[in-house]
């Protein structure tokens, strides 16, 4: 047994009054976690406290938090690992988690928002016709691959640090994009365009996400929603050739040409291109809002008129070759880790099978059964 | 020591003032600077968006034109661009975790004669400076010690997330480089809400008010920490912050103000070298704050 000292934060806007710091200290084992303190304060100090929970062993998502300002599973927290990223006065902080309205102390309104962007997305497999009469026969890694959003259980850790959604609340929002490629990853899914379509015109959608990583680190089930929402601009860029309202695919395309042509990034030339060319109608305003800044920099000497206009540098012939060759796939290679794993953890495999293979006797199973003579 | 130095797109562009900075350091810091000026764009991410394996062969490429000047005597990858730091990585996580994959990659470089090895070591100069020069060694180092100037670290994402892929960890917290190198340069490390949080960069072409929205918060809650400027290891973030702050400022309709310098920058202030000498006159914002700072201590140590 150890004491543990939590830090809640409490608010109940009912009552109007301001939000507040309630500290209680627990006694319990260190591997126990920062819930089980929770409760403990609840159950023996404060009756009051707020916080949902259920399962308790991380598979029902109720009890998202921030533990130490990061976001998590209170249940999945052990109170020694928090105790650890505490600050120096020892203190573990225990707040609601962010981008959703309190309901009370550390409970917040997912319906709000969480689940209504999850709604968002069509979040059912909308299947092909005619329906096959047997069942659908699909490849093994396009399985494994969704599996990943899958692992999902709708916590909101990730919905609570998403940095887009903390300037656009209508950000469709990383949990609810994860789920959006469990559908348009999988095969059997007949809705796939329509999907992209729908997310691409949204100027809320697969573009608004500002590629920070937060979601990545927030997920207890290593979901990796900002993967997902890669994969997604992947798909309705490369494969869909859809035109999003925020010039997502746009942008991404004069990118790509500008290092294909530049080898390295002529920025110049990126700003309109991202608009679809300097005499696009759709760059005019754009590079109208952007000639204050562009004077400034040309009158502090950031850039010179040369430099801003003429091409400095032309791609080395490697640089496109590589371009040559990998853009004339007839498919897209993709090495995805979740799916492959890394040969290291792969000849840990190999060598297990190897060992269970060595020790039993031939003929029986590994469950202990009489081998079939198949 | 000697690093393969990869100074990214940007910071020899928009941002040219981070290259000549870096430049005017390290020789002061005995960092002998290999450029490496065939290699290419990292891709931003943006090019991993569009393809992973035309992202993955194009840093493999840069890597292996590293990996030649290593075999010669570098001792490691340099980059100073928190950007290609984190892009570059995702990309080498995928290369070194193959064989099988890494050949591919390699038989499409094999056109040029290149070939990269799995496990290169490639740091921003943040890591250098704390893992390779060292805090202690720094600290011998400053001529003008930052005393009273209140600078708030700005890490951005990409150095500091996701904490596996970039190996940081209660052993290694590079998360907290930045306020270590401020306190070694005898700096007040100020504290405010935006240190870790994005600069809204990524999305400025694709949702401005946004991505304005985003910097012009950080900016903003600095100014009420009261930060006399700000401190970043990534270029792209400085565009955000520096080049745009005055539309920032318009969108979080505030007078902001905010000086932002690059890195190197601070540390030259530090280890004695004038603010026109590290580009200081180029950016955005006037650095006046800094500048002040800076002549007050040049003369009061009678230097100048
Ligand atoms: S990466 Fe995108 S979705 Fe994930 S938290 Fe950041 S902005 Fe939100
Ligand atoms: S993606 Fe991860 S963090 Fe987000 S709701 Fe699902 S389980 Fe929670
Ligand atoms: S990603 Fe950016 S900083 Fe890095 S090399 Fe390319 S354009 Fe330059
Ligand atoms: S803050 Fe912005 S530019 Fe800087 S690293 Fe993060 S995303 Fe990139
Ligand atoms: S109580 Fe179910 S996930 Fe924590």
């Amino acid at each position: 047994m150890a004491e543990f000292k939590l830090k809640i934060r409490r608010y109940d806007p009912e009552t109007g009054a301001a939000p507040y710091w309630d500290e209680h200290t627990v006694e319990l084992e260190p591997h126990r976690s920062v819930l089980e303190g929770i409760l403990q304060a609840r159950n023996e100090k404060d009756g009051s406290i707020g916080v949902r929970c259920s399962c308790r062993s991380a598979i029902c998502g109720s009890c998202g938090v921030r533990v130490n300002g990061k976001p998590g599973l209170a249940c999945h927290t052990h109170l020694d690992d928090a105790l650890a990223s505490a600050g120096e006065d020892g203190v573990i902080e225990v707040e609601p988690m962010g981008n959703m309205p309190i309901i009370k102390d550390l409970i917040v309104d997912m319906d709000a928002v969480h689940w209504k962007k999850i709604q968002r997305v069509t979040p059912w497999l909308i299947g092909k016709e005619p329906v096959p009469e047997r069942e659908y026969i699909v490849s093994r890694e396009s399985m494994i691959d969704v599996t990943q959003s899958m692992a999902c259980i709708q916590c909101g850790a990730c919905v609570s640090d998403c940095l887009s959604m903390e300037v656009d609340p209508l950000f469709v929002g990383p949990a609810a994009l994860a789920k959006s490629y469990r559908f348009v990853g999988d095969p059997r899914d007949a809705a796939h365009e329509q999907r992209l379509k729908d997310l691409g015109e949204d100027k809320h959608g697969i573009y608004d996400c500002t590629h920070c990583f937060k979601c990545i680190e927030a997920c207890p089930k290593g979901v990796a929603p900002m993967n997902q929402i890669m994969r997604l601009r992947r798909i309705a860029g490369n494969d869909f050739h859809i035109k999003d309202r925020n010039n997502g695919e746009r942008h991404e395309a004069a990118f790509v040409k500008n290092i294909e042509k530049n080898g390295i990034l002529h920025e110049a030339d990126l700003l309109p291109d991202s608009y679809g060319g300097k005499f696009h109608p759709r760059a005019v305003p754009e590079l109208i809002s952007s000639l204050p800044i562009v004077m400034t920099a040309l009158l502090r000497r950031k850039m010179t008129p040369a430099k801003a206009l003429l091409h400095p540098h032309e791609a080395p012939e490697g640089v496109k070759r590589i371009f040559e060759v990998v853009e004339g796939r007839d498919q897209r290679n993709e090495f995805n880790l979740y799916i492959s794993g890394t040969d290291a953890d792969n000849e840990g495999t190999a060598e297990v099978a190897e060992l269970i293979e060595a020790a039993e006797p031939a003929g029986v199973a590994p469950d202990g059964t009489e081998g079939s003579s198949a | 020591m000697k690093v393969a130095y990869w100074p990214g797109c940007v910071s020899r562009g928009f941002t040219s003032e981070l290259h000549g900075s870096m430049a005017a350091v390290a020789p002061m810091l005995n960092i002998e600077l290999v450029e490496l000026d065939r290699a290419n764009c990292c891709g931003a991410g943006v090019i991993a968006e569009h393809s992973q394996e035309l992202a993955d062969t194009l840093n493999a490429r840069t890597f292996a034109l590293a990996q030649q000047e290593i075999t010669q005597g570098a001792d490691l990858m340099m980059n100073i661009c928190s950007t290609c730091q984190g892009a570059q990585s995702e990309c080498q996580q995928r290369l070194d975790a193959s064989a099988e994959y890494r050949a591919q990659v390699n038989e499409t470089l094999s056109d040029e004669g290149l070939e990269y090895q799995d496990g290169i070591i490639n740091k921003n100069f943040l890591w250098v400076l704390v893992e390779d020069i060292g805090l202690d060694k720094l600290k011998t180092l400053v001529r003008n010690p930052l005393t009273d100037l209140r600078v708030g670290p700005f890490y951005g994402c990409y150095i500091v997330r996701p904490t596996d892929r970039l190996d940081i960890n209660r052993a290694q917290p590079r998360d907290e480089y930045l306020d270590q190198v401020i306190e070694a340069l005898g700096g007040t490390v100020i504290d405010y809400a935006g240190s870790h949080k994005c600069c809204g960069f990524p999305i400025i072409t694709m949702n401005k008010e946004a991505s304005l929205e985003q910097a012009g918060r950080h900016l903003a809650d600095a100014v009420d920490a009261e930060a006399d400027c700000l401190v970043t290891p990534c270029p792209l973030c400085h565009l955000n912050l520096d080049l745009q702050q005055p539309m920032a400022a318009k969108q979080v309709k505030r007078e902001l103000n905010m000086p932002v310098l690059h890195l190197p920058q601070l540390v030259g202030l530090a280890l004695g070298l004038s603010p026109e000498d590290l580009g200081l006159q180029h950016h955005i914002v006037k650095p006046t704050a800094v500048i002040d700072w800076s002549q007050a201590v040049v003369g009061g140590v009678g230097g100048w």
